[in-house]
């Protein structure tokens, strides 16, 4: 802690003479380390029960669980959005929207990440030129169908190999027809094109850096709070009413969509939440995995915040109902 | 600003983590196998955080990059909840709580060729591996042998005693009991979630879990003895 307090002085921004200048983050985070720090007695005392210390296990639990396949995911991802050059996707893709959805949708299994990553990926391939449509059947399919969700879905389900092929078929299925569906119905005022300077004029490696810091912090905070939701119905729901739930074929996939929604989980980890809701059959594990990666809480407020809020009103409750209906027919199949 | 700040709460998640894996405290919370995961993932984030927070000392870059979300709180903060619940209150593994809530987990698929009893007397077996012997082979490799289980104790119905272990696969998020009942004589001043060895040896009866009704089996106690919590206290 005292070798920290000198370093958030020299960051500080220079500041011009005779202006009052408030803390900025880094005075913050001492701060809060240090107020935590004197205040761990009552910390503790506070957390001496048995509900509250579950609720706190399952949290962490979750957080450490997930977290080396958020780095892994940043880091690659990172990789590649500082070495490949969006142009590349652009001149890579057909010319006619409706082949350039599915070739789109099918190349988001090579940019391993979770959806926080791919939403600023699709974004800037809008403002490289590509078709909307086919930049959105990416932005779906890139986060739910890429290698490291992948293998993580086929660790989390090991007596289930076929819910790997499942996973990618459906997530793939939906993605490629809401494609499909924006080149019919959508319209461009919809969406608004936005910048994201982040990487603009830095090197290579500089940008390289830059992005897995970003990427890192984004998507662990993220995790954050789907894992603080998942703890929270952990402890709140008495696992009774959920075995009821489970028990109900057309009811537990609606539940368990929904749960996808809210609990917010990054790609990369949901697998493994998926495989802990043991009452639940497969079909509805699979909604929850097609879901998901498409749509969520945290995955609406960065659409919104990206392509605007128009556009997310209308793409993120049509990617619902596409996806569950995805689910259910390849589950129908494969299950 | 935003960079430093980033670069701090990476170190605090890369330093926390590391911690963890070093000291063995990580069993609490995931499975043992994620040991090296947890390790190169940290090694990769404390890298990422060196790098950024020396850029800003030495301003190789220039003005901060403030990209998205003026203003608004940034989720970078977030982070550093969890790792202060590690480093200040760092939570116990689960116990009889979590047990007392779900059903005894047995998963079938362990009952196809269990294979015969380890050597020794008294046997050392796991509660998993004692409470699938005893349900799917009716104890039928159990029988004229001692055994010893460890694990802690979780209230049962009519004043009687579970030996318990939580079982996960990943990380505590999936964990569920598994629980042996305990018939015989047992210490006096028992309190839940209190650790115990037990050398006995099989018995013929079965309760019903309480919570989802699957079968829970039985234990006939010779001796117990108090124990510490061990290390690791997950089976899976």
């Amino acid at each position: 802690m005292t070798a920290t307090v000198p370093r958030a002085d020299v960051s500080a921004p220079p500041s011009p003479p005779g202006r009052r200048r408030r803390p900025g983050p880094v005075e913050l985070f001492v701060a809060l380390l240090v107020v935590a720090v004197l205040l761990r007695g009552w910390l503790v005392g506070w957390t001496d029960s048995a509900r509250i210390q579950t609720w706190l296990t399952v949290f962490v639990s979750i957080v450490i669980q997930a977290t080396p396949f958020v780095v892994l995911g940043t880091v690659v991802s990172a990789a590649i959005a500082a070495l490949v050059p969006p142009s590349f996707f652009a001149r890579a893709l057909p010319r006619r929207p409706v082949l350039a959805v599915p070739v789109a949708g099918v190349a988001g299994a090579v940019l391993p990440g979770c959806e926080c990553g791919s939403v600023p990926i699709a974004s800037a391939l809008v403002r490289r030129g590509v078709t909307p449509a086919a930049a959105l059947a990416f932005l779906l399919s890139a986060p739910a169908i890429n290698p490291v969700v992948l293998v993580a879905t086929s660790v989390a389900f090991p007596g289930h190999p076929q819910m790997v092929a499942a996973r990618l078929i459906a997530s793939l299925v939906a993605a490629v027809v809401m494609g499909w569906l924006w080149l019919r119905l959508g319209r461009s005022e919809w969406l608004r094109t936005p910048g994201r300077p982040e990487l603009a004029g830095l090197s290579r490696a500089a940008a390289f850096v830059t992005a897995c810091r970003t990427d890192m912090v984004q998507a662990g905070g993220f995790l954050v709070i789907g894992g603080l939701t998942a703890a929270t119905l952990n402890v709140a729901v008495p696992p009774k009413w959920l075995q009821a739930l489970g028990g109900q074929p057309v009811l537990s996939v609606i539940a368990l969509a929904l749960l996808a929604v809210v609990l917010s989980i990054c790609s990369e980890a949901d697998a493994f939440v998926a495989a802990s809701l043991t009452h639940f059959p497969l079909t509805a594990k699979l909604a929850f995995l097609v879901v998901g990666p498409m749509v969520d809480a945290k995955l609406f407020a960065m659409q919104a915040g990206t392509f605007g809020r128009r556009f997310a009103v209308r793409f993120a409750p049509t990617t619902f109902v596409v996806a569950v209906l995805s689910a259910l027919a390849v589950g129908a199949v494969l299950l | 600003m935003r960079r430093e700040l980033h670069a701090l709460v990476l170190a605090l998640l890369g330093g926390t983590l590391l911690k963890l894996a070093v000291t063995g405290d990580y069993k609490n919370y995931v499975k043992v196998g994620a040991r090296p995961y947890l390790i190169a993932a940290s090694v990769v984030v404390l890298i990422i955080a060196g790098i950024s927070l020396w850029q800003a000392v030495t301003r190789r870059l220039a003005a901060d990059h403030h990209g998205h979300s003026h203003g608004r709180l940034d989720v970078a903060w977030l982070l550093v909840l969890p790792m202060l619940v590690l480093l200040l209150v760092a939570p116990p593994a689960l116990g009889s709580y979590s047990a007392a809530r779900s059903g005894t987990a047995l998963r079938a698929g362990s009952n196809s060729a269990l294979p015969p009893l380890p050597d020794g007397d008294p046997v050392h077996l796991s509660v998993l591996d004692y409470a699938s012997r005893a349900v799917f082979d009716h104890g039928d490799s159990l029988r004229g042998h001692h055994v010893t289980l460890s694990g802690f104790v979780l209230p049962g119905g009519d004043g009687g005693w579970y030996l318990t272990r939580m079982v996960i696969t990943c990380c505590a998020a999936d964990a569920q009991p598994v629980k042996v009942g305990l018939t015989g004589t047992l210490p006096a001043g028992l309190k839940a979630n209190d650790w115990i060895s037990v050398t006995g040896s099989y018995a013929d009866r079965q309760d019903k879990d309480p919570v989802n009704g699957d079968p829970i089996p039985y234990l006939s106690v010779g001796s117990t003895e108090p124990i510490a919590a061990p290390p690791q206290q997950y089976e899976s």
